[in-house]
């Protein structure tokens, strides 16, 4: 039986509400429990979870909503009264932080006059209207929430540029100003390398590469996936590139992104001819012969551009950087022959479980190089993509940090519970042979990631002794969950565990064409 | 160029979302404001768009509204009977709080009212008859507002009752508003039985001539100040009046003394205001109303100027258009009930008294007021917070009326229409409660938040008369 507690004008945000969710669902006696706002999407999610009710038509976006699922009829009470505790509970941390929190960005203002960044994470019908207010008060944006319409970002961009502010975003998640980590990002040192990029991931693991062969970051610059879209024409993009030009701290530069539209790379083009600093470009996938100029390095993987940027800031030869990554890959052979070994013979294929959407894609094309046929929810052709995500065919490569893993649940990158699932049920498939993943550290990232990943992995283990468990692990000394220290506790696991996203993907590839 | 500015600052930033972004933040050692946002109202993009393009109009009629609250000079200057002085009072008009209402949509207090209203202008003996006419159509009903008057509660005002002569000295305008009976079985919480006719004839017969005798000997009281002082003395005037009605006194005591011979009289007239705490809301009312209302027909302004409730309705208008009404339905405050009742009991809010609110005091100034922090949750820290947030909405600060504890900074005062949709935060009153049915009284008191469809109204009725 359902049963509803409805708090109307009461507005909580979406992540808190959801770890409100997650532990009502675990408490005694409940089946199912959603805990959120009465919008048109949540109500819709209602649906497909069978949690509606029709009465839940006359709410709306400031009504707070508690469904609960139970066989238990005499135990919602205790349940609704618990939920109250829970919510209380947020209610009062925020309220018992001394000082006042402002409601609006106004109120916000009055308290620090001198503000100059606005991080926006609200939900994305509202974020637009935000960013413009923040822009008009002459605050730089970083936007975070996705979402927000192609009109809007194109609207705030221009606005931005006209008014010489950065607009980072919309579904910006990563970025670097002045040394200070913003949103899901990783704790770098500061250095002299800066980063235009409209990737996230991408950024965190270039960032978190150089920052651990001890080089640092002048800025890091994101400006949304969308920016290199034939729509947006690669405003926030080029602007930065000028202003990581024109920055005094900044000697080199790294130019992250998927692949631009061919007119936006035109642009790029023409802007890094006259270009005065090194730049190192990592465009995904990109062909490179749309280049006319040749005043850049083009890096083939993520790793490859950070280690680029770092010889180029010590005046090392880049031919070093290749030699480097050649001899690494001689050592692989080892491995990948144990490995082999382990095989039995009906195990042949390949199943990428990604929390890193650019991770995904770098995997993706470094494996295809080799291997013609990869599914994936990240394929721009019709034939390779999944038709459903939630199952691996042959081949398969998944970021789970796609919008049909996310509705209504946390990032993988946060909750690991969605693929630790996806870890389960590959390692039933008796035909997987690998599994690929990424561990991405950093702000915002989950910050018990081996409590949370680790019994997962171990009952991988058991299930199916014979698969290969690969990872690499995207962060730094610094980040609160320390990289090395990870890395430790999984290598003691027996998970093979690679110096970068690439490399992972390199050896993954290894050992599938030798099997 | 500003993100040189960025690049070359340190980052202090404002966090409009999720809570972990600014504990990262805090942890990194960096400044960070975090909001605790709201959405805004459900608004036609249209309306926001209009809004936006006249946002000059609208910002300079609203320095002139605001000019024109904080000039204003509320002065007590007499008593008379409602008929006398009261535009447009005739002997079959009723006035009531709040919004236009018709009969058959009052509220119980309200019909209570009505009720002893009748049976007090001896139209009628009893109950039954008394709803007869009342429902005859031989009355007329209207707001108080649309009188230049004031009503706590039912707010009702007939013919014959006396009536507080208030004039705005700078202006040049009046407000009327009836004098307070005190608590118990009264007219304003919907009583209609004889204790509660025989205590109004008193004040009518015995009360108000002694007091219009002592403010003629006066010849006029500064409300403005003794609302500032009491602000320094705990009180906000809307739910706590127990420092304006104290300082009230040390003002008029003298004068009754002197002109009224009587002395069991002045004894049993001073003791009647002594004994009833909330004596100066009467007072404070006018006084707002009468500040407010100097600023009625300022073209453009999104400044609210009426706020007030029927006990069915939670009608607003603004001072940028006329006439007109925004309403919604009344909401039920959360209240602290007197024991034997709960909010089952309550009737949903109900009274003129959010003129209060309307010109910064009650709930707006209820940092000042720590008295009466159960009504808001308890800790002195929500009422601070409550006032905090009311700066979000208001045009400006006041210049006389101050909140020591906020190191005496003017009460947050004229209400932003637009802000209000725009943050999606409505403004807070803090209101007695009224039993649902007449003739109980009071059962609490305690606060609310406004209803936003009224805001949204308004809104969009000014942003039509902008495109005209």
């Amino acid at each position: 039986m359902i049963k509803s507690l409805v708090k109307k004008g009461e507005y909580f945000d979406s992540v808190s509400l959801m770890i409100v969710g997650q532990d009502v669902s675990k408490m005694e006696y409940v089946q199912d429990a959603t805990v959120i706002m009465a919008t048109q999407e949540n109500k819709s999610i209602l649906r497909t979870a069978g949690l509606y009710k029709k009465e839940f038509e006359q709410y709306n976006d400031t009504d707070l909503l508690i469904v609960v699922k139970s066989d238990f009829e005499d135990k919602f009470e205790e349940i609704f009264e618990n939920v109250n505790n829970l919510l209380n509970k947020i209610r009062n941390k925020k309220d018992n932080q001394g000082s006042y929190r402002p409601k609006s960005l106004e109120g916000a203002l009055q308290e620090q006059p001198d503000s100059n960044l606005a991080l926006i994470s609200i939900a994305g019908r509202y974020a637009g209207q935000e960013a413009m207010k923040a822009l008009e008060k002459g605050l730089n944006v970083m936007l975070f929430s996705d979402n927000v319409s192609l009109e809007t970002e194109i609207e705030l961009k221009k606005y931005a540029i006209k008014n010489d502010l950065l607009m980072m975003g919309p579904d910006c998640g990563t970025a670097i100003i002045n040394g200070v980590s913003l949103a899901f990002s990783n704790i770098v040192n500061k250095g002299h390398i800066g980063i235009v990029a409209a990737s996230g991931t991408g950024l965190q693991e270039v960032s978190s590469i150089i920052s651990e062969e001890g080089f640092g970051i002048s800025q890091a610059i994101g400006t949304g996936g969308r920016d290199i879209k034939e729509e947006v024409a690669g405003m926030m993009f080029l602007k930065s590139m000028k202003i990581l030009q024109d920055d005094e701290e900044t000697k080199v530069i790294v130019l992250i992104a998927k692949p631009p539209h061919p007119s936006v790379v035109n642009k790029i083009d023409s802007k890094l001819k006259n270009f005065k600093k090194p730049v190192v470009t990592i465009f995904l996938g990109t062909d490179e012969k749309l280049f006319n100029s040749d005043n850049f390095i083009a890096a083939s993987t993520l790793e490859e551009a950070a280690l680029y940027a770092c010889a180029l800031s010590n005046d090392t030869e880049i031919i070093e950087v290749t030699k480097f990554l050649n001899e690494r890959r001689d050592n692989f052979q080892k491995i990948i022959d144990q490995k082999v070994s382990e095989m039995d013979s009906q195990r042949k294929y390949i199943r990428g479980l990604f929390s890193g959407g650019t991770l995904c894609d770098e995997a993706l094309i470094i494996l295809r190089k080799s291997i013609s046929n990869i599914f994936s929810n990240r394929s721009s052709s019709k034939k390779s993509t999944l038709t459903d995500p939630w199952f691996s065919k042959e081949h398969t490569l998944v970021d789970l940090g796609e919008d049909e893993f996310t509705v209504g649940r946390l990032h993988p990158m946060m909750d690991y519970e969605l693929r630790n699932k996806r870890f389960i049920q590959e390692a039933k498939d008796l035909e997987t042979a690998v599994i690929l993943f990424d561990l991405v550290l950093g702000l915002g990232a989950n910050q018990k990631p081996l409590k949370d990943l680790l019994p997962t992995l171990n009952k991988v283990k058991t299930i199916a002794p014979e698969i290969s468990l690969i990872c690499s692990v995207t962060g730094t000394a610094k980040d609160p969950q320390k990289r090395a220290d990870i890395i430790q506790v999984l290598e003691n696991n027996d998970i093979l565990v690679m110096p970068s996203n690439a490399s992972a993907a390199e050896i993954a590839n290894l050992i599938i064409n030798k099997i | 160029m500003k993100f040189k500015k960025l690049f070359n600052k340190k980052v202090k930033t404002v966090n409009i979302g999720l809570d972990s972004f600014e504990k990262d933040l805090q942890q990194q050692g960096q400044e960070v404001t975090g909001l605790d946002w709201t959405p805004p109202a459900d608004l036609d993009e249209h309306v926001l768009q209009t809004l936006k393009e006249n946002q000059d109009k609208i910002e300079s009629a609203n320095e002139k509204v605001l000019e024109i609250i904080l000039n204003g000079k509320p002065y007590l200057i007499g008593l008379d009977i409602a008929r006398n002085v009261i535009p447009g009072m005739k002997d079959n008009l009723l006035l009531h709080a709040g919004p236009p209402l018709t009969w058959e949509r009052m509220s119980g207090p309200m019909k209570g009212a009505m009720i002893g209203a009748i049976i007090y202008e001896g139209k009628a003996k009893n109950f039954k008859e008394a709803e007869k006419l009342g429902s005859s159509g031989k009355f007329k009903f209207s707001p108080c507002h649309e009188h230049d008057t004031v009503g706590p509660m039912a707010g009702v005002v007939s013919a014959s009752m006396p009536v507080f002569v208030l004039k705005n000295e700078e202006y040049g305008n009046y407000a009327y508003c009836t004098m307070n009976e005190g608590l118990g079985k009264v007219l304003r919480y919907g009583a209609y039985d004889t204790e509660t006719i025989e205590k109004l004839k008193w004040m009518e017969k015995v009360l108000y001539p002694t007091l219009k005798k002592a403010i003629e000997f006066k010849e006029k009281i500064d409300l403005k100040n003794i609302i500032a002082q009491a602000l320094h003395m705990g009180d906000e005037v809307h739910n706590r009046n127990r420092a304006g009605t104290s300082l009230f006194y040390r003002e008029i005591a003298p004068a009754i003394v002197e002109t009224c011979k009587d002395n069991k009289i002045t004894a049993k007239v001073l003791n009647f205001i002594n004994g009833n705490d909330h004596f100066f809301l009467n007072l404070s009312m006018p006084a707002a109303k009468v500040t407010l209302d100097a600023a009625r027909n300022i073209e453009n302004s999104s400044i609210v100027i009426a706020m007030t409730r029927n006990g069915t309705d939670f009608g607003l208008q603004l001072a940028g258009t006329k006439d007109s009404w925004f309403v919604g339905k009344a909401l039920v405050p959360d209240a602290l009930y007197f024991s034997g009742f709960t909010k089952d009991d309550a009737n949903p809010d109900i009274g003129d008294s959010s003129i209060t609110e309307t010109a910064g005091l009650g709930g707006f100034a209820i940092a000042a007021s720590p008295a009466i922090v159960q009504f808001v949750g308890g800790s002195a820290t929500d009422a601070v917070n409550y006032t905090m947030t009311m700066y979000e909405i208001a045009y400006g600060e006041n210049n006389i009326y101050q909140v020591p504890y906020l190191n005496f900074r003017g009460t947050p005062t004229g209400i932003d229409v637009a802000k209000v949709v725009k943050k999606g935060i409505l403004p807070f009153i803090d209101t007695g409660v009224a039993h649902k049915d007449p003739g109980i009284g009071q059962v609490g008191a305690g606060v609310l938040s406004a209803p936003m469809q009224p805001f949204i109204k308004a809104a969009t009725g000014l942003a039509k008369n902008l495109k005209k």
